[in-house]
């Protein structure tokens, strides 16, 4: 029983990290460009689409499909700010609201069109392969794909600390006048944080290929996810984001543990009122 | 008499005699247009009207729709008095979401997903609620369709058509009323600016949970007349996320915070989405998924070169001044 829970606990934690660097994203956009993407779900859909595409027809595993596929996204995200996004950013977030949801609905929809209603998923070779340690038993793909979310999340943190390009971004996220005065080019600067936001989607995106199947719903099932697991954690905070994401991959499991599966995302909402009403800033955010 | 005045007027007097001329294909989405008209008139005084952005609305369609249906299916009461308890239900579950809301200082987009958030906890709650049926749907008998038999809600499509014609001239009348009130001009108030308001001696709390409460409460009689026009009730329909899209779609597409933008986004968009199954189906298009497209496609169009909406952009067009309506 408790070794059981363990490794319950355990499969939480990792899938947790992957849910995680998707999440990531959208605090990255977030805090930066401030406008809620929420068509975030729908694009990490899109890329578990093109993870199972590149793996079906030219046989290619996820983990090495995984910066091609987050290229791909960084280009969506950046065209989608340049070319639709940007000119709603001094409008109404109900503006900004419907223009997202109006691209999440072609989205979903275009894959319905594109794939099918069916579910897709990708079956690695190693796909049954586990490792013992001790008593415990950890499946190998869930321990790739957790690893593989930690190193991109790390690499996002690098790149905001010692480019020039992530302190420009942080500098606009700061304070947005000063940006403009010491003349950063804050439209291109929003449209590659768009596309690194959607970069991070990709990598989640091609990780999670291998742990679930996507078919059109799971685009705004995702999106929801997203949401919960940023402002449990701390919107705009990368820290936030990492914790958020282990927490509510473990609450998911506890829920279909003790419970019923079906009834994880009631303990993940219902995790999310609470912190909104206790900590509305978040578990790691800072008080504006 | 002004001009909106008459311009009203006539397409009131359009859709009360359109029984008489339409078949029952256009009459059914007429029915639609007006549902969509009614509860975005509700979602309206909320958003529109006290600035309060609510991306959950369903959440009270869904109470007001299970619990009239619930008491009608259980226990027999008719539907004039359910309605008494669906609204209640909504008022109380939009009072604890606007108080925790408000009270907690959660604000602007924090305080729409935590709107998202109980409306989702609620579809799962009522997946699992097995008394209505979970996910299996709660179904209303359905008597005779040749009684007019209002008491019950039981009857003649064409007595749905009439109410919720009714309906939508209610609460038109309603919101004009309340925008030219005292109440008005506070929510007005406190959507401009919420410190000013403040500042200025205005219970910036009870006026965001007023509008919270009456939003809720008349939207929850939409509800009603949803579960008792269709006769089912589903979690994933009654309290879908994308049911709430849908209800706030009208009025920010025909322009948020006026009197004629979300009948205006009813006529609009409603028609789209048939007018685009109907094309797609001619031109020989059967895939699933591609009317959802198109209609996703015309919405990005719609807010990228009318952000305003359309009415607002409409009334200058016809000359009617750029004033607020009930002037």
């Amino acid at each position: 029983m408790t070794i059981d829970l363990a490794n319950q606990i355990i499969t939480g934690l990792l899938t947790g990290l992957v849910y995680s660097l998707m999440a990531l994203g959208l605090s990255v956009i977030f805090g930066v460009v401030r406008v809620v993407n929420f068509a975030h779900g729908e694009m990490t859909a899109l890329a578990m689409y093109a993870a199972w595409g590149l793996a079906t027809y030219l046989d290619l595993d996820p983990l090495l499909g995984l910066p091609l596929i987050a290229a791909l996204l960084f280009c969506l995200g950046y065209g989608l700010q340049r070319g639709l996004i940007d000119s709603f950013i001094s409008k109404p977030e109900h503006m900004q609201f419907i223009l997202l949801v109006s691209m999440a609905i072609i989205m979903v929809n275009g894959s319905l069109l594109g794939f099918g209603p069916d579910a897709h998923g990708v079956q690695v070779s190693y796909g049954f392969d586990t490792y013992e340690i001790g008593p415990l038993l950890v499946d190998k793909v869930r321990l790739l794909a957790a690893a593989a979310s930690l190193a991109v999340s790390l690499l996002m943190m690098l790149f905001f600390q010692k480019t020039m390009t992530g302190k420009a971004i942080r500098a606009c996220a700061d304070n947005l006048v000063g940006a403009r005065v010491i003349g950063l080019d804050v439209k291109r600067l929003y449209a590659v944080t768009f596309g690194i936001g959607s970069a991070c989607v990709g990598a989640a995106g091609a990780l999670l290929s291998m742990l679930i199947d996507v078919m059109p719903p799971t685009g705004p099932e995702l999106t929801l996810l997203a949401f919960i697991i940023v402002i449990v954690g701390g919107l705009g905070s990368m820290g936030g984001a990492l914790l958020g994401g282990m927490l509510i991959g473990v609450s998911e499991v506890l829920a279909g543990y003790f419970l019923m599966p079906s009834m994880k995302g009631m303990f993940s909402f219902a995790i999310l009122i609470l912190v909104l009403i206790l900590r509305p800033q978040g578990l790691l955010g800072a008080r504006k | 008499m002004s001009r909106q005045a008459i311009l009203l007027g006539l397409l009131l007097a359009a859709f009360v005699v359109a029984p008489a001329f339409a078949g029952p294909y256009l009459l059914s989405v007429m029915v639609v247009v007006m549902y969509f008209a009614y509860v975005g008139q509700a979602w309206n005084i909320m958003m529109g009207f006290a600035g309060q952005l609510s991306l959950g609305h369903t959440i009270y369609v869904g109470l007001g729709a299970y619990t009239a249906a619930a008491l009608f299916v259980h226990f027999g009461i008719p539907a004039i008095f359910g309605l008494f308890a669906a609204a209640a239900v909504a008022v109380a579950a939009g009072s604890i979401i606007g108080a925790l809301g408000f009270r907690f200082g959660v604000k602007g987009v924090y305080f729409a997903l935590l709107t998202i958030a109980f409306a989702e906890f609620t579809r799962i709650l009522f997946e699992h609620f097995t008394a209505l049926g979970g996910t299996g749907g709660l179904f209303l008998p359905v008597g005779s369709r040749d009684s007019f038999d209002l008491i019950h809600l039981r009857g003649h499509p064409l007595m749905f058509y009439y109410l919720i014609l009714a309906m939508c001239v209610g609460i038109f009348l309603l919101c004009r009323k309340l925008l030219n009130s005292r109440l008005g001009y506070t929510w007005l108030a406190v959507r401009e600016d919420q410190d000013a308001a403040a500042a200025l001696g205005i219970n910036v709390f009870r006026a965001k949970l007023t509008a919270v409460m009456l939003s809720a409460g008349l939207t929850a009689l939409g509800g009603v007349f949803f579960a008792f026009y269709y006769n089912n009730l589903f979690p994933n329909q009654a309290f879908g996320m994308n049911r709430s899209i849908e209800i706030i779609l009208a009025p920010i597409v025909g322009g948020l915070g006026t009197l004629f933008g979300p009948i205006l986004g009813a006529l609009i968009l409603t028609p789209l989405g048939e007018g685009i199954t109907a094309a797609t189906e001619a031109m020989g298009f059967k895939a699933a998924g591609i009317k959802q497209l198109c209609y996703g496609l015309s919405l990005l169009a719609i807010v990228k070169f009318l952000p305003e909406g359309v009415w607002p952009w409409l009334r200058l067009r016809l000359g009617l001044g750029d004033g607020e309506e009930g002037e």
